[in-house]
């Protein structure tokens, strides 16, 4: 039998454990483990970057991130994004703006784009095109989806100006 | 207009930015088994021995199944019933699966699929359309047409060599379209499950539910009314979850097998196996002009390389051609196609079926037309563009066409008349049409029965819940339904719930392929709605002392005047006077004219059209190209949600261009001490380049309302249409920027380079195909086209088809 490691960590702001084979991602435990299925797979490879979720503030590939490294650290998904039952600003403007469709793509998307707004409130088209150069799309061809963050950082912006 | 038109969140928006969408390998069940397929790593054998003792007595696995577990084949079309769920002893690709092991977890099964040994004998490899042409032997499949020739097309509207002789200029050219893949960023998965009453449930990344129900009954031979497939929403699909899939079949049968839940998720590896993707196809165009830049006749010669299976390829054929008259007036048309068996994976449908790899043929032909006889591209489109109402060569009926409109707004937006011709060097304009169909105008098997079902309940609280078959892959068929009932019912949107794409739940719809759903749905939508409005007015009106037919719905209110009610009250009414409200609604496109065999591909009850122009920047010394804007006009008839529709148009320039500039599924010999054996050079993301979102250009969009009377409030279709312009805009943009013609796809650096080298030597500064092999064609069916005589039937006595290819 093989055995299983135990780690603890932050999902979510919240205390979690989790037990598990050793040689399962982070990806794989946020799934099957923690049934937090709103990470999403792709390719394997880290290229496509449906699994982006947010280690200790940084986004990152969960597909190439082992389960066991996270142990005592923070992780951010989709599923923590809203306030209650209150949308993140993100999640919002996403759905207004057509920044999803299928909706594969976008728990990704949105935990990266959360990161560069933490660190650039008001980020340049430019800028928000090299944040989210790492995770792929297939069904927006992006513009909707550059629009949907532009439209977040003001929405967040005016919200913080109250 | 309350709803239709106006930007709106889609009513499913909120699921899918807060991870609650349940994609198929997001469901997760009790007791729940995993599978994984075991693929053949020869692209052609015949399978000698299996023996999978080893991987059954594996701990941690429950079962093993082969080929001699599924005696019965399947296949999308009745007359490509040619793959097993898995091969009992010819395998035809790599990738082909041979078995499956259903183990405890995911690591358990693939280990196990380790422990199988499967000896196989060699077969000679077919690797490309002319060694299919040039091998009649060994036969990929028994029933191909001609050797290795699957299926053979031949028709002729009209005599074009004749058309050619009073043409003052003839131009032929050949193109080449390589092949490439959807890439959906969800890789397919399934959940097979028995319920309670003993009944099969699956629950499958599909884009056809109705269609895998029906091959479901015949592989497991079960009664249909013991199965239930549910279609969870696909995280992209682009035509790649069109197709009955192996691993569905498999995971179904040892669900029932096993009594347990059973989860199947492909990898990227295997999806890129699974494939169905855009066919490669060599093209010959010859088209016959007057120096007035009038369209004589055009001949169309396809060579489609089909893969390993059937699929499907034969529709696939005919739409390489089907759709060439759709756009132009043509008054005489020539097409003959082939499509050949080879040993890759199955080709099949990808956005625009078919139809993207003549169209890149013919728009880039236009442009060269247009250059010859001294005219503005432009104006040569303007000036041939079909009458609206009018039929075609091949007996297609046309609907309304707001063409020229599209090409007057992107020709507007881009100053084209000021930029196209006058550019410095390296940078260039370049202009390309597209048609499409809103919905293939028959299904893919033979029957009279409607093509898309809706099913409305409503009660007296004014909730309405809508059941259909259509399938939510993203592209909004759900927002689409829940819009079009609110705007008849006066209500808004999100006040619909939506029972979608589950065949144990909701009535048929035959699913989301050739764009069908937002007309046919759509209809049946508005019949089921229309049935209960005049419910509710008739009790409503009692009630408000006025005469039905004054009533409006809207706001959440019936009302005529000042006389008002609540819809809620108005439902309650109605409830009270007819007893429990729902209704049926239901859409079946109309009868097509034309009559002659093969007729059936290319109708539709309307035609969606497209203009692109495309600015390219080549740089000389690199060959690279790069697409700093694109304006893009389409033709939807009537928008129902300018949000999703943008996204449709812009998605599919998205990929579009993703396919000029990049996108190929290519394939490699192993050295002969390696097996020789041909296989993917790229099944992974890693190096199936597509484009990311900083090499997306801007794109300018616009939205052109022609609407159609065929049409649920005239709305088109957005989907697929607005991909067809693209690829060929982005050649003639190179052409307009550098000067020289790249006439395949995709357009690489390296292409460009070969073809500036050329320009540079004095040669003919083109790359692409530079011959058309030899291909039996059989005699064409002879079809005069309207205006010629005739009445959609082939003439007798020319219909040689079957005789000449046997």
């Amino acid at each position: 039998m093989r055995r299983n490691v135990q780690i603890e960590l932050t999902v979510n702001g919240e205390a979690a454990e989790a037990s598990f084979a050793p040689y399962k991602t982070m990806l794989e435990v946020l799934r099957e483990d923690l049934a937090l299925t709103g990470t999403k797979h792709g390719c394997e490879l880290g290229e496509c970057g449906a699994c982006a979720v947010l280690i200790d503030g940084e986004p990152k590939l969960s597909c190439l991130v082992l389960a066991v490294e996270c142990a005592g650290k923070s992780v951010d998904t989709v599923e923590g994004l809203a306030s209650g039952a209150e949308l993140h600003p993100l999640q919002a403007a996403f759905a207004d703006l057509g920044a999803a469709q299928c909706g594969y793509c976008t728990p990704g998307i949105l935990m990266t784009a959360k990161a560069l707004l933490e660190k650039e409130p008001q980020p340049s088209r430019e800028r928000i095109k090299e944040a989210i150069s790492g995770n792929l799309c297939r069904c927006t061809g992006y513009q909707q989806i550059f629009e949907a963050i532009e439209e977040a950082a003001r929405r967040m912006s005016d919200e913080s100006a109250r | 207009m309350k709803v239709l038109g106006k930007p709106r969140r889609r009513v499913d928006g909120r699921a899918k930015v807060t991870g609650q969408t349940r994609f198929a390998d997001d469901i997760v069940l009790p007791r729940m088994l995993h599978m994984r397929l075991l693929r053949s790593p020869h692209p052609h054998a015949l399978i000698e021995n299996i023996n999978d003792e080893k991987a059954k007595a594996y701990p941690g696995v429950h079962l093993v199944l082969t080929g001699k577990d599924f005696p019965v084949t399947f296949g999308i079309l009745p007359v490509s019933q040619d793959e097993y769920p898995l091969a009992p002893e010819h395998v035809r690709y790599v990738g082909d699966p041979v078995a499956a092991v259903v183990a405890k977890d995911e690591q358990t099964a693939t280990e196990a699929l380790d422990l199988i040994s499967i000896k196989y004998r060699s077969l000679k490899t077919i690797s490309s359309p002319e060694e299919a042409l040039a091998n009649p032997e060994p036969r990929i499949h028994a029933y191909s047409e001609l050797g290795n020739i699957h299926r053979l097309q031949a028709f002729e509207f009209g005599d074009v060599e004749d058309a050619f002789k009073r043409s003052d200029l003839v131009f032929e050219d050949l193109f080449f379209y390589e092949g490439n893949t959807h890439l959906p960023i969800e890789q397919h998965a399934a959940v097979a499950a028995v319920d309670g009453e003993g009944k099969l449930t699956l629950w499958s990344s599909t884009q056809v539910p109705h269609y895998v129900h029906r091959a479901l009954a015949r592989v497991l031979q079960l009664s249909p009314a013991g199965i239930r497939v549910i279609a969870t929403p696909n995280g992209g699909g682009f035509g790649g979850k069109t197709d009955i899939c192996n691993h569905e079949m498999v995971v179904a049968k040892a669900a029932m097998l096993l009594g347990r839940p059973v989860k199947v998720c492909l990898n990227r590896e295997e999806v890129f196996y699974l494939h169905r993707g855009r066919h490669p196809v060599l093209m010959k165009f010859r088209t016959g002009v007057t120096k007035d830049g009038r369209l004589a006749g055009m001949h169309l010669q396809t060579l489609v390389d089909g893969g390993g299976y059937g699929g499907y390829g034969a529709a696939s054929t005919f739409y390489t051609g089907a759709l060439q008259t759709t756009t132009y007036e043509l008054p005489r048309y020539k097409f003959e196609a082939a499509r050949v068996f080879t040993n890759k994976p199955p080709c099949g449908p990808k956005r625009g079926h078919g139809t993207p790899q003549p169209r890149f043929g013919q728009e880039i032909q236009l442009d060269r037309i247009a250059e010859q006889l001294g005219m503005d591209p432009a104006e040569l489109r303007l000036k041939n563009i079909l009458k609206p109402n009018s039929l075609t060569a091949n007996w297609l009926k046309v609907g309304s066409i707001g063409l020229a409109e599209c090409i007057r707004q992107v020709v507007e937006r881009s100053d084209w008349n000021n930029r196209f011709r006058k550019m410095p060097a390296g940078r260039g304009l370049g202009l390309a049409c597209g048609a499409y169909l809103c919905g293939a105008g028959l299904p893919i098997y033979w029957n009279k029965m409607p093509q898309s079902g809706v099913q409305l309940l409503v009660d007296r609280s004014g909730q309405v819940t809508a059941f259909c078959g259509a399938t939510e892959i993203g592209q909004g068929s759900d927002d689409v339904l829940a819009a079009i009932v609110a705007e008849v019912l006066g209500i808004d949107p999100f006040d619909v719930r939506c029972v979608t794409g589950d065949t144990g739940m909701t009535p048929v719809d035959l699913g989301s392929y050739s764009s069908r759903v937002t007309v046919m749905m759509g209809n049946a939508a508005i019949d089921a709605a229309n049935k209960i409005r005049l419910q509710i007015a008739e009790a409503a009106a009692e009630q408000l002392e006025v005469s039905p037919e004054r009533l409006s719905f809207a706001n959440g209110k019936v009302f005529f005047e000042s006389k008002e009610m609540t819809f809620a009250q108005a439902a309650g009414l109605a409830e009270e006077k007819f007893g429990t409200l729902g209704a049926v609604g239901s859409y079946k496109p109309p009868r097509a004219p034309g009559r002659y065999k093969g007729a059936g591909v290319g109708p539709s009850p309307a035609y969606s059209y497209t203009a692109c122009v495309v600015e390219a920047e080549v740089d000389p010394a690199t060959g690279w190209v790069t697409v700093p804007k694109i304006w893009i006009a389409h033709d939807i008839g009537r928008t129902i949600n300018p949000v999703l529709a943008r996204g449709q148009v812009e998605g599919s320039v998205y990929m579009g261009l993703s396919e000029a500039l990049m996108e190929e599924q290519v394939f490699r010999r192993l050295p002969p001490k390696l097996s020789g054996a041909l296989v993917h050079k790229i099944p992974s993301l890693l190096e199936y380049k597509s484009l990311t979102s900083l090499d997306m250009p801007e794109v300018d969009t616009v939205l052109v309302e022609d609407p159609d009377p065929n049409c649920p409030f005239g709305a088109k279709e957005a989907g697929q249409g607005p991909l067809l312009p693209v690829m060929p805009a982005v050649a003639n943009a190179i052409y307009d920027a550098v000067g020289v013609r790249i006439d395949e796809l995709p357009i690489t650096p390296d292409k460009v380079l070969r073809a500036l080298e050329k320009k540079s030597k004095g040669e003919p500064a083109r790359v692409g195909p530079e011959h058309f092999p030899a291909v039996p064609y059989p005699e064409p069916l002879v079809v005069p086209p309207p205006w010629e005589g005739g009445d959609g039937n082939a003439v007798p006595g020319a219909q040689r088809l079957k005789a000449k290819a046997a």
